[in-house]
C-alpha cells in the first residue's frame, strides 16, 4: 500500500470507503394525467423525487436509458409529449441545493406544459406514473484509501453500490454537486486540480454504474500514467 | 470445500459477493423463516430451493416451511389465486371454512417456530392467515406476493385482505401490484439462479440429445414455450401464433408444462390444449416431472424463439430463463413480463396470438436480429435479474426492518 498522504506537512484522512444497497418501497401514490401528477409531486415525499433521478441507477434498468429520469421517460413513454421529456430531460438535479427546489422546477416545468396544452396530457391506465421511493443501507467496508495512487488499483474491485454511494449519492451530500472523490482530492492540496476537473466531467447518467465504474478507472490509471511519465 | 458462493462470484464479479457477506454480517444471529404451501412446482418454490441455502451459506439461521394442505384447500387457494389475477370467481363457504382450518392445523404445528422467529416471510395467500394465528410474535411479519394482483377480483381481495393488514411490510414484483395496505410494500421482482441445474451452461451435445429425445428435427426452428398448463399462460393462444406462422416458415412447437402439488386445475387443462393441439406431428405437448430442470434447461438452449403469452403474469420466471440462454422473447403484455422484455430489444411484447406469429415470422426471417435481441437479453438478466441482486435486497429490507425503516440507515 501507498504511503498516507500530506498536505503541507498535516497528515490527511484516508477516503474511507463505504457501500450502499437500495430497496424500492411504492407509495401507493400514481397518476394518470399531467394534472395529477403535479398534485401528487407537490405532495410526494422528498425521497421519492430522489429515487426517481437518482435512485435508479441502483435498481434495475436497461442499459440503454433514453432518458436520465423517470419523470422524462414517462413523459416520452406515458404521456407520448416528446416536449415535456425534454425540458424534464435538461434539468441537471445536482444543480439544485434541495430536494425541495429540484420539486419546484418539476412543477414548474409542468404548469409551463399545461399553459401552453389543449387538453390535459394522459395516459392508459397500465402506464401510470407510479410514485416510488427507496430505502438505502449504507455501511463501513472498512477499507481505506490512503493515496490517490491506489484509486486507479482499487476502483474496479469497488462494488456498484460503493460506485453509486461515492460517485452518485454524494452528489447530493454537501458539499452540494460534488462527488466524494473531488472533495477528498481537494483536501490534499492544489496537486490535483487536472485530476478533479477530469471527475467533473464524467455526466454520469446515461451509463449503467458498471460503465461508469470502467470510465473512472480509466481515469485514475491514465492519470497515474501521466504522473509516472512527469 | 468451494462455496456456491464462489461459483457466482465467477459469474457477478467477486465484489458482489463481499457486499453480500458484508450486508448479511450485519444480521449474524437473527431467526428467519419462510412458509409456503409446496415445495416443488412453480416459480415460489424454485426461488426458495435455491435463496435458502445461500442465506445459510451467509451465516443467517434460516429455515423453510411447507404449508401442509388438502385438495379441497387448494382448490380454494387456487380459485384465489385467480380471483386475485382478475377472474370473477367466488370461494364457497365451504372452501373458506377449510382455508381457515388448515392455516390454524398448521398454526398449531408451526406456532412456536414462527412466534420466536426475527423475520416471518409468507408466500402468497396460502398461508397469509397464519399471522394472525400466532398472538405472541415477536418477529417482524412480511407478506411476498408472487402474483399478478393489479386487477384484482374485489370481493376476494376484500375477503383476503384483513388477514395481511397487521403484517408489517409486504413485497410485491412490480409497482403496478402495490395495494392499499397500511405497511411499507417493497417492489422486489424474482429471479433466476445460473448455477442450478435449470440455467447452468450445458455442452453441446446434451442439448443435441433432445431433438432425439423428443423426435424433434434438428433441421427445423423450434419454439418454445415451458409454464404450467393454466390458462393464464395461454398455452392455446400459443399454438393459435404457431399455426399462423407454420403457413410461413417451416416450424415445430414445443409446449411444457409440469404440475404442483398446490394447482388442482392443470390435469384438467392440459386436456383443453392436447385437443388445441389435434394431431399436428410438429405440436410436441409435454408432461415433465417438477425436477427436470436439466431437460428444460437443453429444451431452452435448443429453441429459436421462447415464448411466454401469458394474459396474466406475475413475473414470468421462464422469461428470464429463456433470456438468460440468449434467446429472445416473446411474451404477453402484461405484469412482470413488461419488466424483462424491453420491446425491440430483448424481444416483443404481444396481445394477441396474431401479434405472436407475426413476431415470429419476423424473427425467423431475420435471424441476425434474433441473435442480437438474444445478446442483449442475456446481458439483460445478468445484470438485473439474478439471485445475488434478489438476496440483495432481501438483506436490505431485513436490515430496513429490523433499524427502523428510516430513508437511509447507516450501519457499522
Amino acid at each position: 500500500m501507498a504511503k498516507s498522504q500530506e498536505n503541507n506537512g498535516k497528515p490527511i484522512s484516508p477516503f474511507a470507503v463505504k457501500d450502499c444497497a437500495l430497496v424500492a418501497i411504492a407509495t401507493g401514490k400514481k397518476a394518470q394525467n399531467l394534472r395529477e401528477l403535479r398534485d401528487k409531486l407537490s405532495q410526494i415525499h422528498a425521497g421519492s423525487i430522489y429515487y426517481h433521478f437518482w435512485g435508479g441507477m441502483l435498481r434495475l434498468q436497461f442499459d440503454e436509458p433514453e432518458y436520465n429520469n423517470d419523470f422524462s421517460a414517462w413523459a416520452q413513454n406515458g404521456l407520448h409529449d416528446s416536449c415535456l421529456a425534454e425540458r424534464w430531460g435538461a434539468i441537471v438535479p445536482s444543480e439544485y441545493d434541495d430536494l425541495e427546489k429540484l420539486r419546484q422546477e418539476l412543477i414548474e416545468v409542468i404548469e409551463e406544459r399545461l399553459d401552453e396544452s389543449e387538453f390535459v396530457p394522459w395516459s392508459k391506465t397500465d402506464k401510470q406514473f407510479h410514485f416510488i421511493r427507496s430505502q438505502i443501507v449504507v455501511y463501513d467496508t472498512h477499507h481505506e484509501i490512503h493515496h490517490f495512487r491506489e484509486l486507479a488499483e482499487v476502483f474496479p474491485t469497488l462494488s456498484l453500490g460503493s460506485v453509486f454511494y461515492h460517485f452518485i449519492d454524494a452528489q447530493r451530500r454537501y458539499p452540494v454537486g460534488q462527488d466524494d472523490f473531488r472533495t477528498w482530492l481537494s483536501e490534499l492540496g492544489n496537486g490535483y486540480d487536472d485530476l478533479i476537473g477530469q471527475l467533473a466531467e464524467v455526466d454520469p447518467y446515461f451509463a449503467s454504474l458498471s460503465e461508469l465504474r470502467l470510465r473512472l478507472t480509466n481515469i485514475f490509471t491514465n492519470y497515474n500514467n501521466k504522473r509516472t511519465k512527469k | 470445500m468451494k462455496s456456491s458462493l464462489d461459483a457466482y462470484a465467477k459469474i457477478t464479479g467477486k465484489e458482489v459477493i463481499d457486499q453480500l457477506y458484508q450486508m448479511a454480517s450485519t444480521l449474524r444471529g437473527i431467526k428467519v423463516v419462510h412458509v409456503n404451501s409446496t415445495k416443488e412446482g412453480g416459480g415460489v418454490a424454485e426461488i426458495l430451493n435455491r435463496l435458502i441455502p445461500l442465506k445459510k451459506e451467509l451465516g443467517i439461521d434460516v429455515s423453510w416451511e411447507v404449508l401442509q394442505g388438502n385438495d379441497e384447500f387448494y382448490k380454494c387457494t387456487k380459485t384465489f389465486h385467480n380471483a386475485l389475477q382478475g377472474n370473477r370467481v367466488n370461494a364457497s363457504e365451504a372452501m373458506l371454512k377449510t382455508y381457515l382450518e388448515v392455516n390454524a392445523e398448521n398454526a398449531e404445528n408451526l406456532r412456536t417456530k414462527l412466534e420466536e422467529a426475527d423475520v416471518v416471510f409468507i408466500h402468497d395467500p396460502q398461508p397469509a392467515a397464519l399471522l394472525k394465528m400466532c398472538p405472541n410474535r415477536r418477529g417482524k411479519w412480511i407478506w411476498r406476493c408472487h402474483i399478478d394482483v393489479s386487477r384484482t377480483y374485489r370481493p376476494v381481495w376484500k375477503y383476503l385482505r384483513p388477514f395481511l393488514v397487521d403484517y408489517d411490510a409486504s413485497i410485491f414484483s412490480l409497482a403496478a401490484f402495490a395495494q392499499a395496505l397500511p405497511h411499507l410494500q417493497y417492489i422486489i421482482p424474482p429471479s433466476i439462479d445460473p448455477i442450478s441445474k435449470k440455467n447452468i451452461d450445458l455442452p453441446e451435445k446434451e442439448i443435441k440429445a433432445i431433438y432425439d429425445q423428443f423426435n424433434l428435427d434438428p433441421g427445423r426452428p423450434m419454439i418454445l414455450q415451458v409454464s404450467r398448463y393454466d390458462r393464464f399462460k395461454d398455452p392455446i393462444g400459443v399454438i393459435e401464433a404457431y399455426k399462423l406462422a407454420r403457413k410461413f416458415s417451416p416450424l415445430q412447437l414445443v409446449l411444457v408444462g409440469g404440475g404442483a402439488t398446490d394447482d388442482p386445475e392443470g390435469a384438467l387443462f392440459i386436456e383443453e390444449v392436447r385437443a388445441a393441439a389435434g394431431d399436428d406431428p410438429d405440436i410436441h405437448v409435454l408432461l415433465l416431472p417438477p425436477d427436470a430442470h436439466h431437460t428444460i434447461n437443453a429444451l431452452q438452449r435448443a429453441a429459436d424463439i421462447i415464448l411466454q403469452k401469458s394474459t396474466k403474469e406475475g413475473f414470468g420466471l421462464t422469461v428470464t430463463e429463456g433470456m438468460w440462454k440468449g434467446k429472445p422473447v416473446i411474451g404477453g403484455h402484461t405484469g412482470g413480463i413488461r419488466l424483462q422484455v424491453v420491446d425491440h430489444h430483448t424481444g416483443f411484447l404481444v396481445s394477441t396470438p396474431e401479434g405472436a406469429a407475426l413476431r415470429i415470422r419476423y424473427l425467423l426471417y431475420h435471424r441476425d436480429k434474433l441473435d442480437e435481441m438474444g445478446i442483449k437479453a442475456k446481458q439483460f438478466v445478468l445484470e438485473n435479474f439474478l439471485l445475488t441482486r434478489h438476496l440483495r435486497e432481501y438483506l436490505t429490507l431485513m436490515i430496513g426492518l429490523i433499524h427502523g425503516a428510516g430513508e437511509r440507515i447507516e450501519i457499522g
